[in-house]
């Protein structure tokens, strides 16, 4: 492997991922192997085994103690390294939501994964998705090249921030399926990404409470300082959410800048230019649609594709600026916040109208506990979407790519 | 050169080697300059000795498409009894190649509706060439050898630098001993057809 140039490998998701894990100098991993991640665990092992990584690894019972594990490491100020699926983060949500509180530069990666019931190991986005909300970035994948790419923005973007990152990158699609990356080497990296300044309060001459209970209002220390209270600590956590819309792209700005290569940040898109329909998904199904973009070209409808890579904070001025010249965008979500159609979907209609930009939008479910979802389904909604435009006056029902029932 | 995409469908048996193989492949066609190639298990559980399959991309260009291959120009069938145990001609293209691992003729598979089938005796070569762990027979890498034969897209020194990136030195040159004599040795039904 090369250690100071660049060199070009074929290799899974998972395998792109512990590479970059280990191009970033992480020093502590605590990981409970799952499908479909476990991939990623075993080969950071081989690299603490053999050498290759100067890191501590420790194995531990389940992913709620792994987590345990990379908060106290976190909070000491070493940069460390987790990744998890489905059932494995459902055990570690309560953990999730300590790292963020903490303000804690932690990244992890998820092979995204369907929760059950029924049991599935198979791929789709419910996992992270269902874990939103407990104040961590999340950026989603379109290849494995991305993976790689955006593990060492995710750390540079954490660490600027104080905020934890969830890398998703979808489940077996990505995690299992080999293409060339393109690796680093690690004297670039290490100008990408310096040595961590840890931010700790650890220290035995000045001995501390770490996450001591917090009342509702602002109190005195034991030195007569006026101390946040529980809301001022989530105001300024909802404050650097909101900040890293900035620092997610200025990032990609600096990563492109010493590599060549840009994630294109909060989105990407693909002939979204003189677009009039968009089809809008994150992770590898935005990959799988401009392929559906191709098609419909060919068939004569203009259209394009805006790939969400951030989630969590989600873009809603940049997705707005990019679809303000569509007349149609179809969102294509791969989980549901039941009741309420697909997540993407429902985010970018209130983005959409936030922004006073009012293109007609349709939503799709596809892809849920592996079902296949092929650039020819994904052709047939947007047909279905403008059929439904020019025939009905009324609010389209969410669809269901591929439902055999 | 290649134009468009090319679909390559593996079948074996759990622990045969077929996903691995699939992987080596899409490495070799990456060294034999493809810029887009991919490979991948079908996705699921995987079993010792029941059928699975595994599917191989390789395109001129990146690819973007991520879907499972579901009409595939080739099929690289590492075991004769999943002919037909296993459907595994089940959406090859009509003209499609039928790389097979068998003792039998090409003529004897009962394939000749227009596929172009390519025979190699994998096993005899694995034996002969000592791939053998814990008492299988690894044919795996030998069927790179066919495919290379059967398809023209890759060649020997491909597979050779795919395996090393793989194998220590010792294991891999075993390994491209056997690649190497199964090309040799790989009957093809109709060579007329076969590309260069």
């Amino acid at each position: 492997m090369a250690v100071n140039s660049s060199a070009v490998a074929v290799i899974t998701g998972n395998k792109a991922a512990a590479e970059a894990a280990r191009l970033a100098k992480v020093e502590v991993i605590a990981a409970y192997p799952i499908t479909p991640q476990s991939g990623v665990v075993e080969a950071l092992a081989n690299y603490v085994e053999t050498g290759m990584l100067d890191a501590e690894f420790v194995t531990v019972e389940s992913e709620h103690s792994a987590m345990g594990v990379c908060i106290g490491a976190a909070v000491a100020g070493v940069r460390v390294f987790t990744a998890s699926s489905a059932n494995g983060l459902a055990y570690m949500s309560e953990q999730l939501s300590w790292v963020s509180g903490s303000r804690l530069p932690i990244v992890m990666g998820c092979a995204n994964r369907a929760m059950s019931a029924p049991w599935n190991v198979l791929n789709d986005q419910q996992d992270a998705m269902s874990q939103r909300d407990h104040g961590w970035i999340q950026l989603y994948c379109r290849d494995n090249q991305e993976i790689l790419d955006t593990f060492l923005q995710a750390f540079r973007i954490a660490e600027l921030l104080s905020l934890p990152v969830m890398v998703c990158y979808d489940g077996f699609i990505l995690s299992h399926t080999v293409m060339p990356v393109e690796i680093p080497g690690q004297e670039q990296v290490d100008t990408f990404l310096p040595k961590l300044v840890a931010r700790t309060i650890v220290d035995n001459d000045d001995p501390r409470n770490i996450n001591p209970v917090t009342l509702a209002n602002p109190r005195q220390n034991g030195n007569g300082v006026l101390c946040h209270g529980y809301m001022e600590f989530r105001y300024l956590m909802q404050q650097a959410l909101e900040e890293s819309l900035d620092t997610i792209e200025t990032v990609d700005k600096e990563f492109e800048a010493c590599f060549g290569r840009s994630t294109g940040g909060l989105t990407w898109s693909y002939q979204l230019e003189d677009a009039e329909v968009a089809l809008v998904a994150a992770g590898s199904l935005a990959n799988e649609a401009s392929v559906a973009a191709d098609t419909l070209r060919e068939a004569g409808v203009k259209a394009g594709v805006l790939g969400i890579r951030s989630y969590r904070p989600f873009p809603d001025v940049k997705v707005a600026q990019e679809l303000s010249g569509v007349r149609q965008a179809v969102v294509f979500d791969k989980s549901l916040t039941y009741g309420y159609g697909g997540p993407i979907y429902v985010d970018v209609q209130a983005a959409l109208f936030r922004n006073r930009v009012l293109p007609e939008v349709h939503g799709y479910i596809a892809g849920l506990g592996g079902r296949d979802v092929n650039a020819r389904q994904l052709v047939d909604a947007v047909m279905e979407s403008i059929a439904w435009n020019s025939s009905e006056n009324k609010p389209k029902p969410v669809g269901w790519l591929n439902l055999q029932i | 050169m290649l134009e468009k995409e090319f679909e390559i469908r593996w079948h074996g048996r759990g622990g045969q080697g077929a996903v691995t193989s699939a992987n080596m492949l899409a490495e070799a066609a990456y060294h034999a300059g493809f810029r887009g190639v991919m490979s991948a298990p079908t996705f699921g559980a995987e079993r010792r000795g029941a059928p699975i399959t595994a599917s191989t991309r390789i395109a001129p260009r990146p690819l973007r498409c991520l879907s499972q291959v579901e009409y595939p120009d080739m099929i690289v069938v590492l075991d004769d009894s999943l002919l037909t145990t296993a459907n595994a001609t089940n959406g090859l293209a009509p003209d499609g190649f039928v790389v097979v691992n068998s003792s039998s003729e090409p003529e004897e598979l009962g394939l000749g509706n227009g596929y172009r089938i390519a025979v190699a005796d994998a096993n005899h070569i694995a034996k002969e060439v000592g791939l053998i762990i814990s008492g299988t027979l690894m044919i795996n890498t030998a069927m790179l050898g066919a495919v290379a034969r059967a398809s023209g897209l890759i060649k020997l020194e491909h597979i050779e630098k795919a395996l090393n990136s793989i194998f220590s030195p010792r294991a891999a040159s075993k390994n491209f001993e056997a690649a190497r004599l199964t090309y040799e040795q790989t009957r093809c039904l109709s060579p007329a057809d076969m590309p260069v």
